[in-house]
């Protein structure tokens, strides 16, 4: 049976680990490709390196950070930020990452979802949305939250789905760095909607937090990152809890 | 030892050398005919649409030389389906080492996504690839076509259908899955065949 997934999301500020609590006051958290390393024994399923400035400052992605994690990594990584254009996804792909997420670009130009589908296949195009309860309902978000979209969550998704993506990686804007768990309800609303994988971010604090997002979220997989990096849930235990909770993950 | 990766337009070809040179190894990335037939052994990686890579291949005169190989081949993904004899993705007609058609997943319930991607199991495991292996391992799947079960089989998995995760006949090995992404048990498999 397909294994529910643990994801380590490493955001990646000047070559180094960051986590910030609702996307504000970034703390150091180590060394990617040591931490990537260090989660891949312990049994991690798959990382994220995301580049958290590229998008507001234009930064290309770090090219040869992803090069040293496809050399020490025996694990599949997605990396993410300051990706525009197709040239983009072609030079990460080439410095050995296995899939590319992409968030502000496939909002401004939706077509780029499509193009990277075709030219290197739907499994290696992760959309990732950001995005905030309003009273119009999900609402997506850029730039770290910083600028509101004239996109619906559900509805975006779905396009997303439609054009190619291979996975949509969402996260909720409320949810992130408060650790009182995921956004269930609109995780299995993207789930029961959509014919790809859904990934659930933002709010992890306790090991019940996957559990739920599994069940109650019907997540496929779920990323985290500070209860990670501060060790504050250690990925063996959690796998052996959520087995223990019935959930069919690799152990 | 001499090891050929085959060179060609799929992605990849570097993940599994960077796997290797992790074991420890040295490997060749190259189209060029010789060199792939003076190796000791050859992987035939791959990631990409059948049809393109099967045209690429026959432009190059690969498809006669990689068939006619006489020293151990590891086929990985679609480097697997296109040593099948048809494949329908892009209705392409393959290299036809295994005696076997390629078929597109058919997905019953809502919950069985295409592509199959994950971790995910393999059991019956019977060729030299999986010497040491004494329970279920789990490995790394990405993929929308699958071989079904046949008399090549050296592994099943179970994913909308028991069907085939590795072939194994003569000199050619296959997996579905990513040795060179599935950690430990992904270096073992790369390891039993470096060591055949």
């Amino acid at each position: 049976m397909l294994a529910k997934r643990i994801i380590p999301c490493l955001d990646i500020k000047d070559g180094q680990t960051v986590k910030g609590t609702n996307f504000v006051n970034l703390r150091q958290a180590g060394d990617p490709v040591e931490l990537g390393r260090t989660y891949s024994e312990q049994g991690a399923d798959e990382l994220v390196f995301l580049d958290i400035t590229a998008s507001h400052e234009g930064r290309k992605t770090f090219t040869d950070l992803v090069k040293r994690v496809a050399a020490n990594i025996s694990i599949p990584f997605t990396v993410g930020g300051g990706i525009h254009e197709l040239k983009d996804v072609d030079r990460l792909l080439s410095a050995g990452a296995d899939k590319v997420s992409i968030n502000s670009a496939a909002i401004k130009n939706p077509q780029l979802i499509d193009e990277i589908a075709k030219h290197f296949g739907a499994q290696v195009c992760v959309v990732a949305i950001d995005a905030k309860q309003t009273p119009q309902g999900w609402k997506c978000y850029l730039n770290g939250g910083r600028v509101e979209t004239d996109k619906y969550l559900f509805n975006w998704a779905k396009e997303a789905n439609e054009r190619g993506a291979g996975e949509i990686l969402f996260t909720s804007m409320d949810h992130d760095g408060v650790k009182t768990g995921y956004a269930n309800n609109a995780l299995a609303t993207l789930s029961d909607s959509l014919s790809i994988p859904v990934i659930a971010s933002g709010g992890a604090g306790a090991m019940e937090h996957f559990r739920d997002t599994f069940i109650e979220g019907k997540a496929d997989a779920a990323l985290a990152a500070s209860v990670f990096h501060f060790g504050e849930i250690k990925i063996p235990e959690l796998k052996l809890y959520l087995s223990e909770q019935g959930i069919n993950v690799r152990r | 030892m001499n090891i050929a990766i085959v060179k060609y337009n799929a992605g990849n070809i570097y993940s599994v050398d960077y796997a290797l040179k992790r074991l420890g190894v040295e490997a060749i990335i190259t189209s060029d005919k010789e060199m792939l037939m003076k190796a000791d052994k050859v992987i035939f990686p791959g990631v990409g649409e059948a049809e393109t890579t099967m045209n690429f291949l026959r432009e190059q005169k690969l498809d006669a030389l990689i068939k006619d190989l006489k020293q151990p081949v590891l086929g990985i993904c679609l480097g697997m389906q296109l040593m099948c004899r048809h494949s329908e993705e892009g209705n392409a007609d393959c290299l036809g080492i295994f005696d076997i058609d390629v078929k597109k997943f058919q997905p019953t319930r809502h919950e069985d996504k295409v592509p199959h991607m994950g971790w995910n199991t393999i059991t019956d495991t019977n060729s030299a690839l999986f010497k040491g292996f004494d329970k279920e391992e789990f490995v790394y799947f990405v993929h929308s076509f699958y071989v079904p079960k046949n008399e090549f089989t050296a592994a099943t998995t179970d994913y909308i259908l028991p069907y085939s995760s590795a072939l194994h006949k003569d000199n050619f090995y296959a997996t579905q899955f990513h040795p060179e992404k599935s950690g430990v048990v992904g270096e073992r498999i790369l390891r039993n065949f470096i060591e055949l």
